[in-house]
């Protein structure tokens, strides 16, 4: 049975804009938090969204982060146009990072994201084609 | 501790959020590195950091950490003081150095948010 839906958006991603990076995850989690989720629920689905928009906008060209939320569960999928990951169990290994200076310099790119949001989620899954793009989908399970 | 004897200790300066100075702060994540902040910080935190970027400020709402501490005497830059009062975040400026900022605030009994990585 499809549950019904609180609350649907997408969000586009620009890749390279820095300056903006955090803005949509907020955004996003104001949104969660005005729906009356718990604080814990917030934090996993903020940490989640964050991670996910800073690897858009450190890898891809472009991307869209569509929030989908039911009463008991919040649906993330974070899509880009770029470079795909060409090894994802290498990718998912905590300090294994392909991150350039700029992103480092910010103090990202430590190759913690990955794992990082699979700690956030209840479920979490990356697709992902080599000169494709990637697609990571996140389900947070509120019971 | 409350924010304005954290002040004393670090012999530092508010620069946002003076309106927290009663705030009660008692455990803190020290780290440059965001990736390793949004992966093991802990809410209500406080962050100890040498960066000074917006980013820093961001990733500080994300969790939940309660004020940031910014150390080795650096300055942020406008937008950054900006967003953290936007974002309600107090920013607080010393000139000691990481190692003597988490020292001295031990010393005052601050503790870790976490003490060892793979404690929940």
């Amino acid at each position: 049975m499809v549950p019904t839906l609180k609350y649907k958006n997408t969000f586009p991603v620009e890749g390279g804009n820095f300056d903006n990076a955090g803005v949509i995850s907020l955004q996003i989690k104001n949104i969660i938090r005005d729906m009356g989720f718990p604080d814990d629920i917030q934090r996993r689905a903020a940490i989640a969204i964050y991670e996910s928009e800073l690897n858009i906008i450190s890898y891809a060209r472009a991307g869209n982060i569509n929030v989908r939320i039911a009463p008991h569960l919040i649906c993330i999928d974070a899509a880009d146009e770029g470079p795909g990951i060409e090894d994802i169990d290498r990718a998912m290994k905590d300090g294994y990072s392909t991150a350039n200076d700029r992103i480092r310099e910010m103090g990202f790119g430590a190759g913690m994201g990955l794992s990082n949001i699979k700690k956030c989620s209840d479920k979490f899954e990356i697709i992902s084609e080599t000169n494709k793009g990637t697609h990571l989908k996140i389900l947070i399970d509120i019971n | 501790m409350k924010l304005s004897k954290l002040i004393d200790i670090l012999d530092a300066t508010i620069m946002s959020g003076e309106e927290h100075l009663d705030m009660d702060v008692n455990t803190a994540f020290s780290a440059d590195l965001m990736s390793d902040v949004l992966a093991f910080a802990k809410p209500k935190s406080i962050l100890l950091t040498g960066l000074t970027n917006p980013q820093v400020v961001r990733t500080a709402s994300i969790l939940d950490a309660s004020a940031i501490v910014i150390v080795r005497g650096k300055i942020p830059p406008a937008e950054t003081v900006e967003l953290a009062k936007e974002l309600n975040i107090p920013i607080v400026l010393t000139k000691y150095i990481l190692f003597e900022t988490s020292g001295r605030l031990f010393m005052n009994g601050m503790v870790g948010c976490v003490e060892k990585i793979g404690d929940s």
